[in-house]
């Protein structure tokens, strides 16, 4: 029984961070496996169900721009909004960001769209009424219809994704003529194991005619 | 509060007159451009930043309304103090494990700012719980024609230090767009409403930052910078009943007929175009601005 889906994604920027340059952040060439994962998620998920990407499809040329913006450089701590929820004020929860300003560059890719292929297994959370089924027609009808769970993005929150279902009969979208032949995208990150401890675990991207075919997760090319 | 049952889209059409409404690190303060297009540019972040401010200057010493992210310039301390202590809900003091009280200052955390109810905020907890991803989100602002940035040579008639003196006068330089009309994409998610507490009334606010926030946002470098079209897309479920970009591409800014031949410089010059028919059933329109 097939229970994979195909969605189309596009949007007009995207940034998928390099762990090794997160601070100015600089995007890989492609989406990973865990940004689509986390895409699917927007739309369907639920706790009984996990989500493998199987294939990634490049659609467009891969280009880059670069964006310096103001950020902040820290975060608020638990001890602070614990003491505030004691003493029963707000006063000094805040974060006055003339003081703790960076300014930070990004480089991130233009003009994105891909074709992500994925399908899902059932978890050991899965209860009695949870069904392959069950899961796969949510996620087709909404996926059809355009709703969501919250609003997917590529990579990052303010570069939001379109998205759209590709039946099973719907070819997908042409690809670019510049992403014609083979081309090694290195190291790329395949997913966070957050089962233990946060680890994050890479995989060898090899980009043929703009296909990517990502390993399962419990491959032995996929490396922590 | 209970939180919003709809999801939502919307439309925020701004425009800039004579001045720099975001301007770049990266170019000494020039306007934002697109390389690509010349298109110009103003990140969530700047916009995000405004509403903050206005709900900062609406809300003053409301309590539930206070804003994490703060500016110096616009908002006070003391308003805070005047936050009385009795009005903050009583928390239970034990909690099982860690999980559930990161929970409980996560909700802490959204009941009283504002700006983490509506665009979240990453706390800090020993148990990964403290990220908040807000309901609202909001795309790069572009605007709908390449724009020109303006180098204006000003002068001062005074000097900063006394080795200066003799030159009687200092040169200044401003970078300013004659004209400009921006277009930002917006997103209400309202299951992620549920998990915040983002409310009806909440929602309310937010157009009326929107529409107002640069009302209050006036200074020597923005020029004139004023809201003129804010067109919400209203879905009938909460998980949505439409595609949003099939919404968004419904509606289209061009330029008002017989002006297309010479350089945009006012909100008459475009026409705002919306296809009504191509909204599908379960979504409503709704004009705010």
């Amino acid at each position: 029984m097939s229970f994979g889906v195909r969605l189309h994604v596009w949007g007009e920027r995207a940034c998928f961070t390099r762990p090794e340059m997160k601070v100015e952040r600089v995007s890989y060439d492609i989406i990973t496996p865990s940004a689509a994962r986390g895409i699917l998620e927007a739309i369907h998920w639920k706790p009984a169900i996990r989500w493998h990407v199987e294939r990634i499809q490049v659609l467009r040329p891969i280009r880059f721009e670069s964006i310096r913006r103001n950020e902040v450089g820290g975060k608020l701590s638990a001890a602070t909004v614990r003491k505030a929820i004691k003493a029963g004020t707000t006063a000094g929860v805040a974060k006055w960001v003339e003081e703790d300003r960076q300014q930070r560059a990004a480089t991130v890719l233009r003009d994105v769209g891909y074709v992500i292929e994925a399908h899902f297994s059932l978890t050991e959370r899965a209860g009695d009424e949870d069904n392959v089924g069950k899961h796969l027609d949510i996620f087709n009808r909404r996926a059809r219809r355009g709703q969501c769970f919250h609003m997917p993005c590529l990579g990052v929150r303010e570069f939001p994704a379109s998205f759209r279902l590709l039946e099973d009969d719907e070819p997908s979208p042409a690809v670019a003529e510049a992403l014609a032949g083979e081309r090694d995208l290195g190291w790329m990150l395949h997913d966070i194991d957050f089962a233990s401890g946060m680890t994050p675990r890479f995989f060898r991207a090899r980009m043929i005619d703009g296909q990517v075919d990502v390993p399962a997760w419990d491959d032995t090319e996929v490396r922590a | 509060m209970t939180a919003i049952a709809h999801r939502y889209e919307f439309v925020y059409l701004f425009d800039v007159t004579n001045g720099n409404p975001n301007g770049d690190p990266d170019a000494g303060n020039l306007p934002r451009l697109d390389p690509e297009t010349n298109c110009g540019l103003v990140t969530d972040v700047c916009l995000k930043r405004k509403i903050r401010n206005f709900v900062g200057l609406a809300k003053e010493a409301e309590p539930g309304y206070e804003i994490y992210m703060q500016e110096k310039a616009v908002l006070n301390q003391q308003h805070q103090r005047g936050y009385a202590a009795i009005e903050v809900e009583p928390v239970s003091k034990k909690l099982p494990n860690d999980k559930a009280k990161a929970q409980e200052l996560t909700d802490w955390m959204c009941r009283n700012f504002f700006d983490v109810r509506t665009f979240g905020a990453v706390m800090t907890t020993e148990v990964n719980a403290g990220q908040v991803r807000g309901p609202v989100q909001l795309g790069f602002a572009s605007s709908i024609e390449p724009v020109l940035p303006l180098e204006v040579s000003i002068t001062r008639m005074a000097v900063t230090n006394d080795r200066d003196v003799d030159k009687e006068r200092t040169m200044g330089r401003k970078h300013i767009l004659p004209y400009g009309l921006y277009r930002a994409h917006g997103f209400v998610s309202a299951k992620l409403a549920e998990r915040t507490g983002f409310s009806a009334a909440d929602l309310e606010l937010l157009w009326q930052s929107l529409i107002n926030m640069f009302e209050h946002d006036r200074s020597a470098a923005r020029g004139e910078m004023a809201a003129r079209k804010l067109i919400v897309f209203e879905h009938e479920s909460a998980l949505g009943n439409a595609p949003a970009h099939q919404l968004f591409d419904a509606v289209e800014v061009c330029r008002a007929p017989g002006e297309d031949d010479r350089p945009a410089r006012s909100f008459k010059d475009y026409r705002v175009d919306i296809a009504h028919a191509a909204i599908p059933q379960g979504v409503r329109v709704i004009e705010k601005l």
